[in-house]
């Protein structure tokens, strides 16, 4: 395993497939500037000797990597390749199966996610998440959007109102439902109801959005809203994606992590892993000559 | 529908004006070095000559970025493609420019064999159809593109006759000889930086049309 010499937090294997093992290696980052947006935290989420099992099954391991902070990562790899584990233990919403247990470490902001004097629920608040399938409740958009402020026992109608304006504008469906936000959530397409449950997950100003697989079941309009949405959102919040659309995660995405078989093949700039992979398995994947 | 990578192509797109207005200005330049006997104005394209290939480099990379990254189709992914192309082309009239510009700094103490008419007259027809090439990709015009075309046997023409004519000069006083030579590749180079403007009007025949039309009748000299 080396480091770029460009950047210290990519990693990748020198040369094909003949990589040393992932665990090995510590990461070394540092504060980066972010353009316009100031300096940001390049080990934001961090993955430390990371491993992960079901049982006795394991899915994830050895797992050493730095997502930035205010940036779109994505994560990519077949079918059972472990990104979607890695993406749902962030907000430790894997804990809710039996017999799950991990080694290493995960932090967020330095902080680790399994510190035990943590509430896990607010842990949860800080993270928002956007499913595969949309999933908004049997409620109005209205509180659909506000459903976690509720929860959190804010009720001035004033806050909320303010809450819902703003959370739709940021989520670009205000203006397609302004004058209905009282119907209900289902009455919405199917695009429309993934930026509602956006438009949630923002309303409770989390810092992390996570998403899984968030346009596999739109046309191509409603996956370009949600798109242009994500490149808009990490402005001000740190998105990690799953996708299984290689198009995508190179269109949405700053920095790219391809996972194999539970194991990080290789992590780097986006444009660096689809313009000029590194590792043979990276470039059959995405070429779409494997997995 | 705006995409948030649109952006990208109109930043191509600028690139590629920008390198368009440099490749003319270029051009005028060398032209301005050969009849004003200008030695500085030599040296100042020889000198600019880097900012079309740093222009051609910075459009290449933006394009295949743009490919690997964006995935376009139908007329974007055209765009980028002709993007390439054009940039190429209109490196190589830099290339000729400074060619132009080369000899014209061997010519600014040699005794003139004529006065200069067809050349002059050549630069201006070139220059012209490599602004309405331009100018036909940068507003969508595909009847403009089509002009242009037509228009490469005229230059082809006053090629061939300044050719014969300076051979006439070769033989009539082999003391001639250097300057009529220098003169015949300027010519050529002028001829040539024609082509590269029908090269672009043809790219934005594709650009509009989605068809190739090039070694076609529709595109033939008139």
């Amino acid at each position: 395993m080396t480091q770029n010499r460009d950047n210290p937090t990519e990693i990748s294997p020198p040369g094909g497939q003949q990589k040393t093992p992932i665990g090995q290696q510590k990461l070394h980052v540092e504060q980066q500037p972010l353009g316009d947006r100031g300096n940001f935290n390049a080990d934001y989420i961090s993955f430390r000797d990371y491993s992960f099992y079901y049982g006795a099954t394991q899915v994830l391991f050895d797992i050493n990597l730095a997502l930035p902070e205010r940036q779109v990562t994505a994560l990519i790899g077949p079918s059972g390749c472990g990104k979607s584990t890695l993406l749902r233990n962030i907000n430790r919403m894997n804990d809710l199966i039996d017999g799950v247990r991990h080694t290493g470490d995960l932090l967020i902001d330095g902080e680790s996610v399994y510190n035990p004097y943590l509430e896990v629920i607010s842990l949860r608040k800080r993270i928002g998440m956007v499913f595969q399938k949309s999933n908004p409740f049997p409620k109005s958009i209205y509180e659909n959007v506000i459903y976690g402020l509720r929860v959190a026992g804010r009720r001035r109608k004033s806050v909320l109102d303010e809450a819902v304006e703003s959370s739709l504008r940021r989520a670009a469906l205000w203006d397609e439902v302004k004058d209905r936000l009282h119907e209900s959530a289902f009455s919405l397409s199917g695009g429309q109801m993934q930026r509602l449950c956006i438009a949630r997950a923002i309303a409770n100003n989390p810092e992390i959005i996570l998403m899984d697989e968030p346009c596999s079941a739109l046309d191509p309009v409603a996956t370009g809203k949600i798109e242009d949405l994500i490149h808009e959102l990490k402005n001000d919040y740190t998105i990690v994606i799953v996708t299984h659309n290689m198009q995508q995660a190179a269109r949405v995405s700053d920095r790219t992590a391809f996972f194999y078989l539970g194991k990080l093949i290789e992590y780097g700039e986006t444009e660096r892993i689809f313009m000029n992979p590194e590792n043979s398995q990276t470039e059959a994947y995405v070429s779409g000559r494997f997995g | 529908m705006k995409r948030f990578f649109d952006e990208e192509l109109n930043t191509l797109r600028s690139h590629l004006s920008l390198m368009g207005e440099k490749a003319v200005e270029q051009l005028r330049t060398a032209m301005t070095a050969l009849i004003d006997r200008d030695a500085e104005a030599a040296q100042t394209v020889r000198r600019e000559d880097d900012i079309l290939d740093d222009l051609e480099v910075k459009i290449d990379d933006e394009a295949i970025r743009y490919v690997g990254l964006r995935g376009p189709v139908a007329r974007d992914l055209r765009l980028v493609v002709v993007g390439m192309k054009a940039s190429h082309d209109l490196e190589r009239v830099g290339d000729e420019a400074n060619n132009i510009a080369k000899r014209a700094l061997r010519l600014v103490d040699e005794k003139p064999i004529k006065e200069y008419v067809d050349i002059p007259r050549m630069a201006e027809m070139a220059i012209e159809m490599l602004r309405e090439a331009l100018h036909a990709l940068f507003e969508g015009d595909e009847e403009k593109a089509v002009a242009v075309c037509r228009r490469d046997g005229e230059v082809d023409k006053i090629n061939k006759q300044l050719y014969r004519e300076l051979i006439g000069y070769i033989a009539e006083d082999p003391a001639n000889t250097t300057v009529a030579i220098e003169l015949m590749f300027i010519s050529k180079s002028l001829e040539r930086i024609a082509d590269h403007a029908t090269n672009i009007a043809e790219e934005v025949i594709f650009l509009l049309r989605g068809k190739d039309v090039r070694h076609t009748p529709e595109v033939s000299p008139e």
